[in-house]
């Protein structure tokens, strides 16, 4: 840290632009720096995506398109790909967008965030290289003593100790900005969420680091052995704490989206920023999830941890999930929407694909991946999912419906901002996040139900038809597997438009030049539009209060109805 | 900067807004506490598993 | 506005809405009755995972299988024994490339120490279609005290990915009804 700070102490000459839409001053190494990342990122997302329509296809039994070597292949590549790579490359260009431009700042040493971008595509390409040969089909988990090549580990060590050089450089960063007053006050809500971002950031790949560098001299054959209780503790801590950025990331991008395009405030900074204290507190103290059918892990550190202490995560989750629908409504009606319970969400930009991939997400992580996730945390109701292929159904709610629909979204605004081009093919591009949001949903859905039907994850053979003792799964189990493969292809279908259109735009769009109306326009006004605390009356939020009265009641239906089951099963203790 | 600072109100900034304020001070927080609760404790409960009669 | 400083210098003091304090006071709660319903569940549930385990060398624990399943075979199917324990016994399962050894006999309502554990690469102990599933680890010894609660055939799958055979990992276990009306009794009793 101190080196960046270094660096960033020289005075540098930095080249700026001042945004005409939003008013804000655009350092232009960060700008390249943020779309340098944003295309790497959707570079992986479509080779990761086409391999989970490899995967989701094979796992339709009555498609069955991969053979077994294949499919544990390409899912230990699918993983890989979009759970890490995608998502982190998307991560830094948030980073360098919510620190430098959301900052008016210039970007701290852009060199060294061109150094980690380059560790960052080689370490991603490595281990590719290594998935690819074939002889590292150890899933995304590469649990020992199942070996990978040493360059599957080294690429992901190498691709952390990128993403810490950008995690670095966006601290930098915000010292820089502070120290040459380039905002007033506190940082705005968005920066704050993504320094809850960059600070679960640090602490995932420090636990990477104590866990895989290990395990890399392991493949070497420096180390004999890596205890696999051990290694299973703390790779989870970089594993599901990886996701908690992803989180932070899009929850910070709801905020985003809802001030950019309906001129959305916070209903109250203090109440968002102590939502996102409690996430940097306790949201990775649920790493814990992964422990939960383990051996030897006592029922205390299980409880404490796996309920980010008292669900106090849980609940800063809860307060976004009303204060940024509430925010919209609040907005909305003081646009002029304000008559009945929900012509606010009614009259909302739906047309314009940033803000229906805002939405879609909201709703997507808070009841599908949300509610389940707390669910499949539970110390004792685990055991009736645990390793089913319930778990990818949660956290395809989570990341897919979740994170990498906000992404998308977020992307339909970063193309006109930063890449400054004009969306190609707009009639695609907003039928995009629909198309994506109800085949992602529908997978999730889907491989829960299957999930609670007992069907293994990671699992090429449902019918277990090479076994010596077979086993049969109920009709209902292949029929939630058919489906899922149904919204596959629909997720995919999405997928592979919002590629092309990302691409399209970035080769061919047309440049924005000064006084160019944009297809999806903003909020009038952007981001530099004046607001006021205080100076109107408490806003009324009817709509938000109904939606999440339903959310409340199905989370809580929903979680008895898991306890139930559990207690139907046979006696253990 | 000291002119906007001249023109801000003398109140005192609010323990924990400032705590929200300090981006070094939330990262310490960030990383030790999981690093405690979860990391450490976790790794004594692996260790302590008794060795088998 | 989100993308902007707040407005406020002190924005710390700023009155919380109404919605929003009802609303965490809502989470708070419910949090907190989740966080208890977990601790209490350990006091009236009869479903907690158990905290027993032992490190065991996987050669060590293959030689507590074979015998077990020497000493209490009453048949075999496919070439693979079929052990009846004793009630109340130790029962030991292993898991290996790629299956659950030996077949199991349980008596429905009787209580058994069953050992879990496995000689090469992790697994994931899959009951089935009753859906207990329990993650198995080379070199450590899993005590679980089990009660069957229902009689029949049970297949247990592997959900832990262990290489290209990973789908043929399968086991079984048979559960069959009590001969003495009193483990009805006992059942009840358990319960």
């Amino acid at each position: 840290m101190t080196a960046e700070t270094v660096i960033g102490a020289v005075p540098a000459k930095a080249e700026f632009r001042t945004c005409q839409y939003t008013g804000l001053k655009v350092d232009v190494a960060a700008q390249r720096l943020i779309i340098a990342n944003a295309v790497a990122a959707v570079v992986f997302l479509a080779i990761g995506g086409l391999m989970g329509l490899l995967v989701a296809l094979t796992r339709w039994p009555a498609v069955h398109l991969l053979p077994a070597d294949w499919f544990y292949l390409i899912l230990t590549g699918h993983g890989a790909n979009v759970l890490l790579f995608w998502i982190i490359f998307f991560e830094m260009a948030i980073l360098y967008f919510a620190s430098a431009v959301l900052l008016n700042s210039r970007l701290a040493a852009p060199k060294l965030g061109w150094l980690g971008f380059i560790l960052m595509i080689v370490g991603a390409l490595a281990t590719n290289v290594a998935v690819l040969q074939g002889d590292s089909s150890v899933m995304f988990t590469s649990y020992p003593p199942m070996m990978a090549k040493p360059h599957f580990y080294l690429g992901i060590i190498l691709f952390a100790v990128g993403a810490l050089i950008g995690c670095g450089l966006f601290f930098a960063t915000l010292v820089i900005a502070k120290e040459e007053g380039t905002y007033e006050g506190s940082i705005p809500l968005v920066t704050f969420g993504a320094l809850t971002a960059a600070i679960i950031a640090v602490f995932t790949i420090a636990s990477g680091a104590i866990i895989l560098i290990p395990t890399w001299l392991w493949s070497l054959g420096l180390i004999s052995d890596i205890d696999p209780l051990m290694y299973k503790v703390v790779w989870w801590a970089m594993g599901h704490s990886s996701q908690q950025i992803n989180v932070s990331a899009h929850v910070s991008l709801w905020y985003l989206t809802a001030a950019l395009l309906v001129g959305a405030k916070p209903l109250s900074e203090k109440v968002s920023r102590t939502a996102f204290f409690m996430y940097i507190l306790f949201l990775q103290l649920a790493s814990a999830h992964h422990l939960l059918a383990e051996p030897g892990m006592d029922a205390s550190w299980k409880i404490v941890n796996t309920s980010y202490m008292m669900y106090l995560a849980v609940m800063g989750s809860m307060v976004h999930g009303l204060t940024v629908p509430g925010a919209i409504e609040a907005a909305q009606r003081r646009n002029g929407f304000d008559r009945g319970m929900f012509e606010w969400l009614r009259k909302a930009p739906w047309g314009n694909p940033a803000f229906s991939g805002m939405f879609l997400s909201l709703v997507f992580f808070g009841f599908i991946g949300g509610i389940s996730g707390v669910v499949l945390g539970t110390e004792q109701l685990n055991v009736l999912m645990h390793n089913t292929i319930y778990v990818p159904g949660h956290f395809h709610g989570t990341v897919v419906a979740g994170t990498t629909l906000a992404f998308m979204g977020a992307t339909y605004i970063v193309l006109p901002l930063i890449f400054q081009r004009e969306i190609v093919w707009p009639k695609l591009a907003k039928i995009q996040p629909y198309l994506f949001g109800i085949g992602a949903a529908g997978i999730s859905l889907f491989m829960m139900g299957a999930g609670t039907l007992g069907v293994a994850r990671r699992h090429w053979d449902m019918t277990f038809s090479d076994a010596s003792i077979g086993f049969a799964h109920s009709a209902g189990a292949f029929l939630m597997m058919g489906l899922n493969g149904i919204f596959a292809i629909i997720a995919a279908i999405g997928g592979i438009i919002f590629v092309l259109v990302v691409v399209a735009t970035a080769f061919f769009g047309k440049k924005i030049t000064s006084g160019h109306k944009l297809t999806f326009p903003l909020f009038s006004g952007g981001g530099a539009v004046a607001s006021h605390y205080g100076s109107e009356k408490a806003p009324k939020l009817p709509g938000t209060i109904i939606l999440v009265t339903i959310f409340f009641v199905c989370f809580v239906l929903y979680y008895f109805i898991n306890w139930k089951y559990l207690s139907e099963l046979w006696l253990f203790r | 900067m000291s002119s906007t600072e001249q023109k801000a109100p003398l109140e005192r900034v609010p323990v924990m807004q400032q705590i929200l304020d300090s981006p070094f001070l939330l990262l310490f927080l960030g990383v030790t506490l999981p690093t405690v609760l979860y990391l450490i404790w976790g790794v004594m409960e692996v260790a302590s598993v008794p060795l088998a009669k | 506005m989100a993308v902007t400083p707040p407005e406020r210098r002190i924005w710390w003091n700023e009155p919380i809405e109404r919605v929003e304090l009802v609303w965490i006071v809502i989470a708070f709660l419910w949090g907190l009755f989740m966080f208890v319903f977990m601790i209490a569940w350990h006091f009236i549930g009869q479903q907690n995972l158990s905290k027993e385990a032992y490190r065991i060398a996987p050669s060590a624990y293959e030689a507590k299988v074979d015998d077990f399943a020497k000493k209490n075979k009453v048949r075999e199917e496919a070439g693979i024994p079929v052990a009846k324990p004793k009630p109340g016994s130790d029962v030991y399962i292993l898991g290996r490339l790629w299956q659950w050894w030996p077949i199991l006999e349980l008596e429905k309502g009787q209580s058994y120490r069953i050992h879990l554990s496995s000689i090469d690469w992790q697994h994931g102990f899959s009951l089935q279609p009753t859906n207990i599933n329990i993650q198995v680890h080379p070199g450590y010894e899993h005590v679980i005290s089990l009660t069957p609660t229902q009689s029949g055939e049970f297949g247990i799958v592997c959900n832990e990915f262990c290489g290209i055979g990973h789908h043929t990992m399968t086991g079984k276990i048979y559960v069959t009804e009590p001969k003495k009306a009193e483990a009805e009794q006992r059942l009840a009793d358990g319960r």
